[in-house]
């Protein structure tokens, strides 16, 4: 089986300072990874690096694209990655307003991605919008408000209708529960895992939330220092933690 | 006269103006950057129409100048008087027979022809401004085709409106590649942008300028379950009595009566004095 996506010794510096690396994995399709670790550990420049926001200073990074099979895209050209960046792939921000446009339309949002691949009937686009609200649990009657008039949790809601519309088979997620209380970080990873299983998602998804990764990854990475230091099954992670750090990590939770 | 240049600019700046206008004839829709210069005016007052006007104005050259049609408003006679002052051309009101025509917010009536130039006053030459304040962003659109930000602005309208609303500045795609903003003209007049005559852009405070060379292909955006319509009052003007010119509504009095005149001013006097009467003509007369 070809890993839809194949990361090969991706290393990123801001100068001096090492912001990722040494970094390998596979993940193959339908899986989940999950990536820990405090706060400058790296695994958001990781992230970025993988989605093409950032350019590592080495490594690669091979997606299995639909047309052409495996292609590096850290050297492919900007036109395609933009083009997979809007429809094989997506990106959920840790911040929804990051990741919308706060000044249209929930509709209108999630029209977007349809009409960037071409999608020039209205109807169809609203068909499709009202559709998607249905699915992340907004009401239909909310399709001509702004995201300024939602709350956090349906921002982060609507954020992940806009992406996922285009049925893109690989999802990359920053905190996509950071800032969210629990009874909504709750009602969203339900909602998540529950469209990752029934689309067949792959997705990488970066937090500190141990919770979260145990919820929805089917495997572990444990960042320190920009450099992996654990990595396996998430259960067996979280459960037989090996590495020092790790340990640390999984006893830092505090237990109610 | 004797103080200024030919037509204000000097000749280095004339250069560098006609070096932008041939780079945009050569890619049409292209929005060209420019050094451009101060000009005696404010900006919003057509800065940029004045800068590509003077490169493009030679002194056999008549000059006419709109201003929303008419040629007898405040920003019209200024800039005519400036040309007439520091360029010495021949100006006048009738659009046959101008050879350079300045223009805020429309296009005229009369169909031009291959000889002419039209000039369009541009206060924001960008059309995916509103929706992408970052210009690195919408350059790289622009040179990625990625314009489907523009629909989402017109997905905007109809889930609001029910139907597209911009009724002026509505995006066009020109020759099959770049998506341009035709300046603040009202959509009444998008059709006519494929014309005989060549149409250049200026923008002074955005520092660029574009170009639609004669004859070529510019296309109204729309949604295939919404396409695009020009619309115009639907109302015959008062003086003339055209059923096919654009209108502007002229409120008469606190009782709620109003006039639909013709916003080209030359147009509607050309019918006029060819015997052509509207509804309040004669009213007009006495």
């Amino acid at each position: 089986m070809t890993p839809l996506l194949s990361v090969q010794d991706i290393r990123k510096t801001y100068g001096a300072r090492v912001g990722c690396t040494g970094v390998n994995f596979d993940l193959y399709p339908g899986e989940v990874m999950g990536i820990v670790g405090e706060s400058g550990s790296g695994k958001s420049t990781l992230l970025n690096c993988l989605a093409g926001h950032l350019e590592p200073d080495m490594g690669r990074v091979v997606f299995d694209t639909r047309a052409d099979g495996p292609v590096d895209t850290v050297t492919m050209s900007e036109p395609e990655r933009r083009k997979l960046g809007r429809t094989d792939w997506a990106f959920v921000h840790q911040h929804a307003r990051d990741g919308l446009r706060m000044s249209v339309s929930a509709g209108g949002n999630i029209g977007e991605r349809l009409m960037a691949v071409g999608e020039r009937h209205y109807g169809a686009i609203r068909e499709r919008a009202v559709d998607w609200l249905g699915r992340v649990e907004i009401s239909e009657t909310r399709v001509d408000d702004r995201p300024t008039d939602f709350s956090g949790g349906m921002q982060q809601r609507l954020q992940i209708a806009r992406n996922l519309v285009t049925g893109p088979r690989l999802v990359f997620m920053d905190e996509p529960t950071g800032g969210l209380d629990v009874s909504v970080q709750a009602r969203l990873l339900d909602l998540l895992r529950g469209l990752v299983r029934e689309m067949g998602l792959s997705a990488i998804i970066v937090t500190h939330d141990l919770a979260v990764v145990r919820l929805l990854a089917d495997r572990l990475m444990v960042m320190k220092d920009g450099h992996v230091v654990e990595s396996g099954l998430t259960d067996q992670v979280l459960d037989d933690p090996q590495h020092a750090y790790t340990q640390l990590l999984v006893s830092s939770v505090l237990q109610v | 006269m004797n103080e200024y240049n030919f037509a204000y600019l000097d000749e280095q700046t004339k250069r560098m103006i006609r070096r932008a206008i041939l780079k945009g004839l050569a890619v049409p829709g292209y929005q060209v950057p420019f050094a451009s210069r101060e000009m005696p005016m404010p900006y919003g007052w057509g800065t940029g129409g004045v800068q590509v006007s003077a490169a493009t104005l030679t002194p056999g050259d008549t000059l006419k100048v709109i201003d929303q049609g008419a040629d007898d408003t405040t920003n019209a006679v200024s800039i005519r008087k400036f040309f007439e002052n520091t360029a010495g051309v021949e100006t006048t009101e009738e659009t046959e027979k101008a050879t350079v025509i300045q223009t805020r917010h429309r296009i005229p009536e009369a169909k031009l022809r291959d000889d002419q130039i039209i000039v369009y006053q541009v206060p924001i030459p960008e059309p995916l401004r509103f929706l992408e304040p970052r210009e690195t962003e919408t350059r790289k659109m622009h040179s990625l085709e990625e314009y489907g930000l523009m629909h989402v602005k017109l997905y905007e309208d109809i889930s609001r409106h029910g139907a597209i609303s911009t009724a002026y500045a509505y995006p066009v795609k020109v020759s099959g590649r770049y998506v341009m903003d035709p300046s603040p003209i009202p959509k009444f007049d998008n059709p006519k942008l494929e014309m005989d005559a060549i149409q250049l852009f200026g923008a002074g405070r955005e520092q660029r300028i574009y170009a639609v060379p004669p004859h070529t292909k510019v296309v109204s955006l729309d949604f295939e379950d919404y396409p695009f319509e020009a619309t115009k009052a639907n109302h015959p003007c008062d003086l003339c009595g055209a059923n096919d010119s654009y209108l502007d509504e002229v409120i008469m009095d606190d009782a709620g009566n109003r006039m639909f005149v013709c916003s080209d001013t030359d147009f509607c006097r050309s019918r006029r004095a060819a015997g052509y009467q509207g509804r309040m003509a004669r009213e007009e007369m006495q």
